[in-house]
C-alpha cells in the first residue's frame, strides 16, 4: 500500500487534532477577554491576570501544589526506578506476583478508591491529614507510572554494555552507576516529569487525603468552577498550560529521542 | 547468583515493596474491614474499632461486631444499582465512541509520512500533560447555556433557541471522549505503526480490494492495540468523578459520584467502603485482563 495522504487519512487526523486543541485554544483566548461573559467579546485585556496578582488563596494553593508535586515526584522516581530494576533484572524472587500486581494496579485503579483507602489508612493509624499525607498519596499514585516508563527503557536497551563492564571486573553496583544509570537517565527524567504533572493535576485523591491548610490548586480551582465559568480561572489555566507546553517541548528537544516514546509506553502501548 | 548479589537484589526490591504494601495493599484491607462495619456517631464514625490491646477476647468481640448491612443496603436500595448501571452505560458508550473516533485518527497518523509521525504523536500526547481538570473545565466555556456552542449554532440558524448541553448525558460523553482520546489513540497507533506492510501489498497483489484487505488484515492485526486502548479508557471511566460532576446532571449519579457523596456529604464511611469494594469486584476482570496485556508486553520483552 502506498504510504501517504489519502484524503480520508488527512481528514481523520485534522479532525482529531481540532477536537483535541479547539477547547484549549478557546479557553486561552477567553482568558484575555475583557468581558466577563463568554459570548461577549469585550476586546483584549489582561484584567484577569491582574486579578490573579491579588488572589492570595489561589497563589497559596499553587505553591502548595508545586511543593507536593516536586516532593512526591522525587520519592516516586526513586521507588519507581528501583521497582523497574527489580522487575527487569532480578528474574524471579519471592512475592514477585504480588509485587508486579501492586506495581501495575494503580495505573488503572479508579481514583475514588485509591483516595478513600488511603484516607481510611491515615484515620486508622491516626495521622493528622495535611501536606504530608497528600505527598504520600501522590507518591503511591505515581510510582507505577515511573516504573512503566523506566522499565520499557530497561527492556529495550543493549545489555551487552553492562555485561562488558562486568567482564572487565567492574562490580555490579558500579556498573549500575556508570553504565546503566546514564543510559536510562532520559527515562528517569521523563518519569519524574510525568509524576510531577500527575500530582499537580490530581483532584480526587488530594481531596480525600488533604487536611486544613493544605488546599492544593486543583481543589481550589474545582471549588471555584463548580458554580460556573470564572475568567480568573481561565487565566490560571492558561498560565498552567503555557508552563506545561514550554517544559514539554523543551524537554523533548533536549532528549532528542523524544518523550513520546516513553509516553506511549506509559500508556501501555507496547502491546 | 552469588550470595552478595542476592542480598543486593533484596535491598533493591525492599523499598518499593514495603511502600506499596503499606500504602496500597494495607489500605485496601482497611476498606474491606470498614465496609463490614456499621456507622456510628463517633470518631472515627464507625464501629467496631479494632483494638489490639483487647487481645484474643477483643478480637472475637471485633469479629462478632462485623456485619454485612452496608452490602445489603447496596443491593436493596435502587439508587446504588442505578449508579452502577449508569457507570457501565457511560463507560460502554464512551468506549465505543472512542474507538470510532480514535481508530481513524490513529490510522491516519500511522499512514502519514514517517517524518511527520513523531510530531503528530507529540501533538496527541501534549494535551495529556495539561491538567485533566482544566480540559474538563474548558468544555464548560463551550457547553454552558450562553456558551459558544449555542452561540455558533444560533448564528448559523441551525437552532432557534439555546439547547441545554451542560448538565446532561451528552456533556458527559463529550467530556469522557475528549479526556480519554489520547489513551485510545496511542496504543492503536503503536500496533498500527508496527504492522508489516508487505502483508497489505501481498493482499493487493492477489487482487484484494483495499477496503477488504483493511477489514481482513489491518483490523485483526490491530486488535491488541484496540483491546489495550479500550481497557485503558473503560476502566477509569467507570470510576470517573470529575467529568460527570462538572459536566453531568444531577438525576442519575455515576458510581464515583455516589461514593463521593456517601463519604463527604452523608459521612457514611461503611457504605462508601462497601461501594468501593463492589466497584473493585466489578472492575476485577477488566483490570486482570489489562495487567496480562501489560506484563506480556513489558516483561516478555516482546
Amino acid at each position: 500500500m502506498k504510504r501517504g495522504a489519502s484524503l480520508f487519512n488527512v481528514v481523520a487526523v485534522a479532525f482529531g487534532l481540532a477536537f483535541l486543541y479547539l477547547p484549549i485554544a478557546i479557553l486561552v483566548i477567553y482568558s484575555f477577554n475583557a468581558s466577563r461573559l463568554v459570548t461577549v467579546w469585550g476586546g483584549w485585556s489582561l484584567a484577569w491576570y491582574r486579578e490573579l496578582l491579588h488572589n492570595t488563596a489561589l497563589q497559596q494553593a499553587a505553591w502548595i501544589s508545586v511543593r507536593v508535586a516536586a516532593l512526591s515526584a522525587t520519592v516516586a522516581t526513586v521507588l519507581g526506578t528501583l521497582a523497574a530494576i527489580a522487575l527487569t533484572r532480578l528474574g524471579s524472587f519471592r512475592g514477585r506476583m504480588l509485587f508486579s500486581g501492586m506495581v501495575y494496579a494503580p495505573l488503572v485503579m479508579p481514583e475514588v478508591i485509591t483516595g478513600l483507602s488511603l484516607l481510611l489508612l491515615f484515620v486508622a493509624i491516626s495521622i493528622d491529614r495535611g501536606f504530608w499525607t497528600v505527598v504520600i498519596a501522590h507518591t503511591t499514585l505515581t510510582v507505577c507510572f515511573v516504573t512503566v516508563i523506566v522499565q520499557s527503557r530497561l527492556v529495550d536497551f543493549d545489555r551487552s554494555l553492562e555485561e562488558a563492564a562486568m567482564d572487565l571486573g567492574c562490580p555490579p553496583f558500579r556498573t549500575f552507576l556508570t553504565v546503566t544509570l546514564p543510559l536510562i537517565a532520559p527515562a528517569i527524567a521523563a518519569g519524574w516529569m510525568l509524576a510531577f504533572s500527575l500530582s499537580l493535576d490530581d483532584l480526587v485523591i488530594a481531596s480525600f487525603t488533604t487536611g486544613p491548610g493544605a488546599t492544593t490548586l486543583p481543589i481550589r480551582i474545582y471549588s471555584e468552577v463548580r458554580l460556573g465559568v470564572k475568567p480568573e480561572v481561565n487565566a490560571v489555566c492558561t498560565i498552567m498550560i503555557a508552563v506545561v507546553a514550554v517544559s514539554t517541548i523543551a524537554s523533548s528537544l533536549i532528549a532528542k529521542r523524544g518523550a513520546a516514546r516513553y509516553q506511549r509506553a506509559a500508556l501501555g502501548a507496547q502491546v | 547468583m552469588e550470595p552478595t548479589q542476592r542480598g543486593n537484589a533484596r535491598a533493591i526490591v525492599l523499598l518499593p515493596y514495603l511502600w506499596l504494601v503499606a500504602f496500597f495493599l494495607v489500605p485496601f484491607l482497611i476498606v474491606l474491614k470498614i465496609s463490614l462495619s456499621q456507622t456510628a456517631l463517633a470518631q472515627p464514625p464507625y464501629v467496631p474499632v479494632f483494638d489490639i490491646s483487647g487481645g484474643w477476647a477483643g478480637l472475637i468481640e471485633f469479629v462478632a461486631g462485623l456485619s454485612i448491612d452496608s452490602f445489603l443496603l447496596l443491593f436493596s436500595d435502587t439508587i446504588y444499582l442505578l449508579s452502577y448501571l449508569k457507570s457501565l452505560q457511560v463507560a460502554c458508550i464512551s468506549t465505543i465512541i472512542l474507538l470510532a473516533i480514535g481508530y481513524p485518527f490513529a490510522y491516519g497518523i500511522a499512514r502519514s509520512p514517517r517524518g511527520v509521525q513523531p510530531l503528530l504523536v507529540m501533538a496527541v500526547v501534549l494535551p495529556f500533560w495539561t491538567s485533566f481538570l482544566i480540559r474538563v473545565y474548558a468544555w464548560i466555556n463551550i457547553l454552558q447555556r450562553d456558551g459558544l456552542l449555542n452561540d455558533v449554532l444560533m448564528r448559523l440558524h441551525i437552532i432557534d433557541a439555546p439547547i441545554t448541553w451542560l448538565s446532561s448525558d451528552s456533556a458527559i460523553y463529550i467530556g469522557m471522549v475528549y479526556s480519554y482520546l489520547p489513551f485510545m489513540v496511542l496504543p492503536l497507533y503503536a500496533t498500527l505503526q508496527k504492522m508489516d506492510e508487505s502483508l497489505l501489498e501481498a493482499a493487493a497483489d492477489l487482487g484484494c480490494p483495499r477496503w477488504k484487505s483493511f477489514w481482513l488484515v489491518t483490523v485483526p492485526l490491530s486488535m491488541r492495540g484496540a483491546a489495550a486502548g479500550a481497557l485503558l479508557c473503560f476502566i477509569p471511566i467507570i470510576g470517573e468523578f470529575v467529568i460527570p460532576d462538572l459536566l453531568g446532571g444531577s438525576e442519575t449519579l455515576m458510581i464515583g459520584q455516589t461514593l463521593w457523596t456517601e463519604f463527604f456529604s452523608n459521612r457514611d464511611w461503611p457504605v462508601a467502603s462497601a461501594i468501593a469494594v463492589t466497584l473493585l469486584v466489578l472492575l476485577l476482570v477488566p483490570i486482570l485482563f489489562y495487567e496480562r496485556l501489560q506484563q506480556s508486553s513489558l516483561e516478555g520483552g516482546r
